[in-house]
């Protein structure tokens, strides 16, 4: 029977909230690592058995969690399920080091602080983790201060593909009111060497060579808080969605606007056209209709919530421009959440579910694609991410 | 000798209460930490820096109710630590609030 599996990511712990294909009734597991913060778990689609997740701590700083069995237990990749922990030598699975050696690395260089002095490169936590597509044990992480790694040993060891570190470009990227966090990361289904990814506040790159060396794809962004607002680099992207059917085609939520590229990123055009605001942080493409996209619009950069205490999603069912509120079963009055970039997703399922989680705990989800939405928890703490396994 | 971590960290380490290790040579903040990781490799990383091996900035180290976070990490820890008749206690910093 299908289901679905839900992955959310708490300011204090992670939960796997399961449906059967009907997405009525839920079953909610967790919280695992309860105090924690899970800033991103995302299932692999060549094993659905296989979750990554990154959890993190102002105090104890960087962990990567992995399960085997679909969320029921977990473990830091090399000290296998049941093993004594004595196992020796350890597996570094959370070490994140800035590969600077001559060989395949950059040097560690600075990038400009939020007061335009330069600073240097600090890791400080995973902000995303994004499996490949067909192998479960090769995983991407995307880390704040702004870089890319690569497991291919299921999460036990990380190297920097110093390429994008090293792009040229870092003493202009700068951090967003988050950090400086590379929090997109787009395989292409259809060439193994493309790749995209977004920084805030660098913008979109691409590499078509397997993320040896890296492009720029900022042309047509337009941010008038920055001092040259068509720069090539200083846009913070806040997220960037593909269709895997049409993976020349992305669509992207800047800070405000949101873009349309046709061209692999080469070119972009504003697509917001009827949206009550054009702020916001997720957007994401349906399963199915690659033309329609969803977008949750938040009032502004300085009134981080929905406009009118109303939560709304809206659809464009013509790749943007048009756009349509999705209002029946959300808030209607009374709601100051946000929509942080990572928690939106939907499921693949014949009548496309799409999911989103707030600020305030709630993790929505409709399952005919948006006409109607329901709870299916209320109380969780801070959402930071959600992501969706669908279960054959 | 004992080593007492905070509540995250036991549960790191899948231990319920206070860590005893067998340290050899001088008891130094050193050498205890590098015989709790060895014992307990998943908590590399978190009490200090893979690249610097210093302590991470919120975690304070205690022993015999003095602070010894600041302290050099070759210095040899008091007597009663050593022996096992105090722990070396490993704290979040963060007093209440």
């Amino acid at each position: 029977m299908s289901g679905v599996r839900v992955l959310v990511g708490t300011k204090k712990g992670a939960f796997v909230l399961s449906a059967d294909g009907k997405r009525k009734n839920w079953t909610v597991d967790g919280p695992f690592f309860a105090g924690w913060e899970i800033y991103h778990m995302k299932g692999s689609p060549a094993d659905p058995n296989r979750i990554y997740v990154s959890q993190t701590s102002g105090w104890f700083g960087q962990l990567v969690q992995r399960s085997d069995d679909g969320g029921k237990t977990w473990f830091q990749p090399g000290v296998a399920p049941g093993e004594e922990a004595q196992s020796w030598p350890p597996k570094p699975s959370n070490r994140f080091a800035y590969d600077t050696s001559a060989e395949s690395g950059r040097p560690l260089t600075t990038h400009q602080w939020y007061d335009g002095t330069q600073h240097p490169w600090e890791f400080k936590r995973v902000w995303h983790m994004e499996p490949s597509l067909t192998d479960p044990n090769t995983v991407y992480a995307g880390v704040e201060d702004a870089a890319l790694f690569k497991s291919t040993d299921g999460g036990e060891s990380w190297h920097e593909l110093a390429g994008l570190r090293g792009h040229g470009t870092g003493p202009q990227w700068q951090p967003g009111a988050g950090g400086m966090g590379l929090h997109t990361i787009i395989l292409d289904p259809s060439n193994s060497d493309r790749m995209y990814i977004a920084i805030s506040a660098a913008g979109a790159f691409r590499t078509d060579d397997g993320g040896q060396s890296w492009k720029a794809i900022n042309r047509g962004l337009r941010s008038p808080y920055i001092p040259d607002p068509n720069a090539e680099i200083g846009h913070c992207v806040h997220h960037v969605a593909m269709h895997p059917q049409r993976p020349g085609v992305l669509f992207m939520q800047k800070h405000w606007d949101i873009m349309r590229s046709d061209d692999a990123g080469e070119n972009w055009r504003e697509v917001s056209g009827n949206l009550p605001t054009d702020f916001g942080f997720v957007i994401d493409v349906h399963a199915h209709e690659p033309e329609t996209l969803y977008v949750v619009p938040i009032k502004s950069d300085s009134e981080h919530f929905p406009l009118d205490g109303k939560l709304r999603v809206y659809r464009s069912r013509s790749g943007g421009q048009e756009w349509e509120p999705l209002a029946k079963g959300l808030p209607e009055k009374d709601c100051y959440v946000n929509v942080l970039r990572d928690a939106m997703a939907v499921d693949r399922l014949d009548d496309c579910g799409v999911y989103f989680g707030t600020t305030g705990g709630q993790v929505y989800a409709s399952p005919d694609g948006g006409d109607t939405w329901s709870p299916i928890v209320s109380n969780l703490p801070a959402v930071y991410s959600v992501e969706v396994q669908t279960l054959k | 000798m004992r080593v007492a971590l905070p509540y995250h960290l036991r549960n790191l380490a899948q231990v319920g209460g206070e860590v005893t290790l067998e340290v050899t040579g001088a008891v130094t903040i050193r050498s205890v930490l590098d015989a709790l990781e060895a014992r307990y490799p998943m908590l590399r990383g978190t009490i200090r820096e893979y690249e610097t091996g210093q302590r991470r900035p919120f975690l304070r180290f205690f022993a015999c109710a003095e602070d010894w976070s600041l302290a050099a990490v070759d210095e040899p820890l008091p007597k009663a630590v050593a022996a096992g008749q105090e722990p070396f206690l490993v704290i979040g910093a963060i007093a209440g609030g």
